[in-house]
């Protein structure tokens, strides 16, 4: 069967075309682009929510995207067992629409901030990371305002217990601490999985560096490792 | 004595306010066929000691018009209530 | 109305009265209020140029490469395989002062909207900024606006920042300068032009309700500042990135398939200005209909409407069998789209609401038949006087190390990081070298070429020598497109002046643009567009003369770029180009005199071209690891520079005829540090040697994270790099916190 990815579009989104890029420079496969006001989707394998300011960040970050028409076909997809990956933009609209728990508040140093951060890679079982090593170091960029991931003690818990915690920042040695998360984010946490295993949604942008041409490659795998894990239940790009 | 003083900061009228306009279109498909209009705004307290209703409203008139609102942009409305030093 | 009520209205509306006779004599008639407001605002120095058009004429605008010039919303040069860039810089420093996070937030918007109505995807921003010295609560304020505002509409709109300059200087106090530049790329196929034409054809508004955003803001940018008018606050202009992002978009869609006949961006002025020079340069006429005009709040008056400045609009000309796919495109984007008028063949601009007219002017009346002025200038006093001013005593210094640790940690020397960190330079996924010590490099898409573009000006040479100053900005930002390897094509230019009413300003601005007219000439680089900025004073003390330049390269492939830092310990360092013991207007001199003073350095044109294209060349030839311009704070910065990123240090020794100071700290022109891997050690100096550019083998990289430098046989410097960054980088963040 052929693999089907999709991108949705969110009035404000910025990160769609840098991500059909990346998917279709490191798989080879073409990612379609679903506009917000689509109320029904194919049972695409793939979808992606890129990075951006979807309705201008205006609000809560993602607060007003969750209501889009598209979101309910995500939901569906969702439950159906195809791969959601949020990035940036996308992982604030997933927590807001209750897809992923927790929600991504203000940085703790009240600045917009971009710049390269290294990220510990916690979970390799989960189909988004099937290709990295567990405690792998990635240098990836992160670039946002709300990236301060915050839920209640015993949600936390709960993540950390489950090994749902899929990145988490560290320093270049993969040292994790509470001077690691360049945003304030609790338990440094950069990504977190859903409950089901195929909702992922990470604050840095692995779109970004999945090309040498733009100075590194250590997001490439995130790619891959989604055509891996779909690979084997017969779902070729 | 112990107060608290809340005060209400809007978007000045005749100037843009883009949040609002932003929610003002998302709430018209959400049922809201009815909305107007909305606008975004902020609302500070602070619980505080003074000497008198007089003195402390004017401190807090004074620190909302330097630095609770800006002026180029926001208005503000006071409220000033007496707390029960229980 | 009478003479004698419309008296005093002419200069409400920002005429003399001399030019409200000029415009009874085109007229032929007297105007009434209406028409006197658009007179007013379309014969303002920020509409219409009057003292610096005559001037600007010197300026080279043409190539075989120029596509579009000075005239249009944006200049265009044609950098092969169907791909054109689109850019220009201007200017939102009087905003800025009174509001600096909108104000800076607006003038992006608003640079970006000028190259997306040429068609163009924007594909990166650069700012240019100057404050007062870092103290205090009230620049600190700026700073943090200002770059809080910038970011925050560029990163919403997924517009990356790639560049620019931060600096502070007393000449700034009260009067900040806010220079914005955008960039993007456009098939050469698709062009689209500010132009009304096809009478019958309907004039579109799309975007933003009009509110009663800086009504009289042009004219309000041509009037100086003075704490004593708190009331210039009102009705400050509020930007929404989000609406900008989905007008973005739906122009780009609706030009894309070709549905418009011309497009322009609404600025200063408003509609005044867009309609009127819509209709000029398309030698055609416009009529709109008031009434038609979606307004944001109620009891607008007539001139309200023709100059509110709210932003995210655009005007579109559209033939009407193409209005419906138009208005598809609008609505898939949730854009408002509204008819508020027609193309005419009367050559008129005319305002009505209904059946009822309003004005009737023709259109070259307001643009054409603007009036312009040829100032008088005089050279100030203090000019040949700061020039003898003796600047030896930094030749003299002893303690190389305290004054390297001095300059490091000094604001204009500083490291930018707090600023640029607040901005997304990768969102797009086309940023190869940015930030960077020198231009920034992005993929063209679509090819395998490079794009690199800087902004630059150092104010202190141009304050001391107006031509030279400029001409050395000029230098200055060509070598920084050459150093990435690419070649320098063409530039944008913000002219920011106090006021050209007084004669010695004037001088500056002659001068200026003299500088600027003889080395884009000799560089090869024409001038396709810019923004003049007048009435930079504060209580009548003008700021020191600034033409920032902006300017774009390319490279054929943009694999061949080269990053301003060392690559590998045992590389060899070189500085091409030759040092001379001159610190007039320098950093080191300020820092231990306090004054811009002296002689600026010598800049030979010829010379500048010829550094320029050799670098080009070992660029292609692959023989540069790193190549970085030496500017302000000289040499020593310029090795800390290229040192910081890797964190590899450097052991060097040379000896030469000048000063330890002036081998450290001098700012000569035309030098690049550059790094040169063991292997291609031969080739590059035999290549050096073809080009016969006079260079200095410095010593080599090192992995000891020592900075050591030996020179003329003594110890001058044996620093920890680690201690050297810590200072550098941690300066800004430090002076920046409220």
């Amino acid at each position: 069967m052929r693999l089907k990815a999709a991108i949705v579009v969110f009035p404000g989104s910025n990160c769609d075309r840098d991500c059909a890029r990346a998917w279709e420079f490191v798989t080879g496969g073409k990612a379609s682009f679903v506009w917000h006001k689509e109320s029904s989707m194919e049972d695409c394998d793939v979808v992606i929510l890129p990075g951006g300011f979807s309705f201008g960040d205006y609000l809560r970050s993602g607060a007003i995207a969750r209501f889009s028409p598209v979101m309910a076909e995500v939901a569906r997809l969702a439950k159906r067992g195809s791969l959601v990956l949020g990035i940036c933009n996308g992982f604030q609209i997933l927590t807001e629409a209750g897809l992923l728990p927790g929600s991504l508040i203000r940085n703790s140093g009240l600045k917009y901030v971009c710049k390269d951060v290294f990220v510990r890679v916690e979970n390799v079982s989960s189909p988004f990371t099937g290709r990295y090593e567990e405690g792998q170091v990635l240098r990836i960029p992160i670039s946002h305002g709300e990236g301060n991931y915050n839920a209640p003690g015993d949600v936390l818990e709960r993540l950390r217990d489950e090994g749902r915690v899929v990145l988490r920042y560290s320093d270049p040695s993969g040292r994790v601490g509470p001077d690691t998360a360049p945003n304030g984010s609790a338990d440094s946490i950069a990504g977190v999985l859903g409950e089901g295993g195929n909702v992922l949604g990470i604050m840095p942008h692995p779109e970004r560096v999945s090309d040498r041409q733009l100075g590194g490659t250590d997001g490439a795998a995130f790619w891959e490792s989604m055509v891996d894990s779909l690979r084997v239940k017969g779902i070729r790009v | 004595m112990k107060f608290k003083a809340t005060v209400r900061v809007m978007p000045k009228p005749s100037v843009l306010d883009p949040q609002g306009a932003a929610l003002e279109r998302a709430l018209r498909t959400m049922g809201g066929e009815g909305v107007g209009s909305v606008r975004v705004g902020k609302r500070i307290e602070i619980v505080l000691d003074g000497p008198g209703e007089a003195e402390v409203m004017e401190l807090v008139a004074r620190w909302a018009d330097q630095l609770l609102a800006n002026p180029n942009m926001e208005t503000f409305g006071l409220e000033l209530v007496a707390l029960d030093e229980a | 109305m009478s003479e004698e009520a419309l008296e005093d209205k002419w200069s409400e509306h920002g005429l003399t009265e001399e030019e409200y006779k000029r415009l009874l004599r085109i007229l032929g008639r007297q105007p009434n209020y209406l028409e006197l407001a658009l007179f007013g605002v379309m014969w303002s120095e920020h509409c219409c140029y009057k003292h610096s058009k005559g001037e600007l004429r010197k300026l080279p605008t043409e190539a075989h490469f120029v596509l579009q010039g000075p005239g249009e919303n944006a200049g265009i040069v044609d950098v092969g395989e169907g791909v054109g860039v689109v850019f220009k810089i201007e200017s939102h420093n009087h905003p800025s002062a009174i509001e600096p996070y909108q104000g800076a937030a607006t003038g992006v918007g608003g640079i970006i909207r000028d190259i997306f109505t040429m068609g163009a995807r924007p594909a990166a921003i650069l700012d240019s900024l100057r404050f007062g010295p870092l103290e205090g609560h009230r620049v600190k304020g700026l700073l943090n606006g200002v770059v809080a505002g910038i970011g925050g509409y560029g990163n919403c709109m997924g517009i990356p920042n790639v560049g620019g300059e931060t600096f502070f200087h007393p000449a700034y106090s009260g009067n900040p300068l806010v220079n914005a530049m955008c960039v993007g790329f456009v098939d050469t196929n698709r062009v689209f032009r500010g132009r009304a034409t096809g009478p019958g054809n309907l004039v579109l508004l799309v975007g933003s309700r009009t509110g009663r955003d800086g009504i009289k803001g042009a004219s309000f940018a041509s009037v100086e500042l003075s704490d004593s008018d708190p009331d210039k606050r009102h009705n400050v202009q509020v930007g929404d990135p989000f609406m900008e992002k989905l007008v973005m978009e739906a122009t780009l869609e609706i030009l894309e398939n070709g549905l418009a006949v011309g497009v322009q961006d609404l600025g200063a002025a408003g509609l005044t200005c867009s309609g009127c020079e819509m209709a000029s340069r398309g030698r055609s006429g416009i009529a709109l209909d008031l009434d038609l005009v979606p307004l944001r709040e109620d009891g607008l008056l007539d001139w309200e409407i023709m100059l509110s400045e709210s932003q995210e609009r655009m005007l579109m000309v559209v033939e009407p069998g193409k209005l419906d796919r138009v208005r598809a495109i609008c609505d898939k984007w949730d854009v408002p789209c509204t008819a508020i008028g027609k193309v005419t063949d009367d050559d008129c601009f005319v305002l009505r609401r209904g059946q009822k007219v309003l004005a009737v002017v023709p259109s070259v009346f307001l643009t054409d038949k603007a009036p312009a002025y040829q100032p008088p200038m005089s050279e100030p006093p203090s000019y040949q006087p700061l020039k003898k001013a003796d600047v030896g005593l930094a030749g003299k210094i002893q303690d190389i190390p305290g004054l390297l640790k001095k300059l490091l940690a000094s604001p204009n020397i500083a490291s930018k990081r707090w600023v640029y960190e607040q901005y997304d330079c990768t969102v797009g996924a086309n940023t190869v070298l940015a930030p960077s010590g020198d231009a920034a490099v992005l993929r063209i898409p679509g090819t395998r070429k490079g794009l690199a573009v800087t902004c630059d000006c150092n104010s202190r040479f141009v304050a001391l020598d107006p031509y030279w100053g400029t001409a050395m900005a000029v230098a200055e930002a060509a070598l920084n497109v050459a150093v990435t390897g690419a070649r320098p094509l063409a530039i944008t230019n913000c002219l920011n002046f106090g006021s050209p009413e007084n004669p010695e300003v004037f001088w500056q601005f002659s001068k200026a643009v003299d500088g600027l007219a003889e080395a884009a000439r000799r560089l090869g680089t024409p001038i396709t567009g810019g923004n003049v900025s007048f009435y930079n004073e504060y209580d009548g003390v003008p700021v020191y003369p600034t033409p920032v330049i902006g300017m774009v390269g390319v490279m054929d492939d943009v694999d061949n770029r080269v990053p301003h830092h060392f690559r590998k310990e045992g590389d060899h360092v070189f500085l091409v180009g030759r040092s001379l013991e001159e610190f007039g207007g320098s950093e080191l001199h300020w820092l231990l005199a306090g004054r811009d003073e002296g002689h600026v350095p010598f800049l030979n044109l010829d010379f500048a071209a010829r550094l320029n294209a050799f670098l080009a060349d070992c660029a292609k030839l692959r023989y540069l690891e790193s190549a970085h311009d030496c500017s302000e704070g000289g040499l020593a910065v310029a090795l800390l520079e290229s040192a910081a990123t890797l964190g590899l240090g450097v052991s060097l020794d040379w000896a030469d005829n000048i000063s330890p100071a002036a081998a450290l700290f001098g700012e000569t022109c035309s030098r690049a540090l550059v790094s040169v891997s063991p292997e291609k050690l031969g080739q590059f100096m035999g290549y050096l040697q073809d080009f016969n550019l006079p260079h200095t083998q410095l010593g080599r990289v090192a992995g000891d994270g020592l900075i050591s430098v030996r020179y003329n046989g003594a110890g001058l410097l044996h620093e920890e790099l680690k201690g050297l960054l810590g200072l550098w980088e941690g300066a800004l963040a430090g002076m920046a916190g409220i």
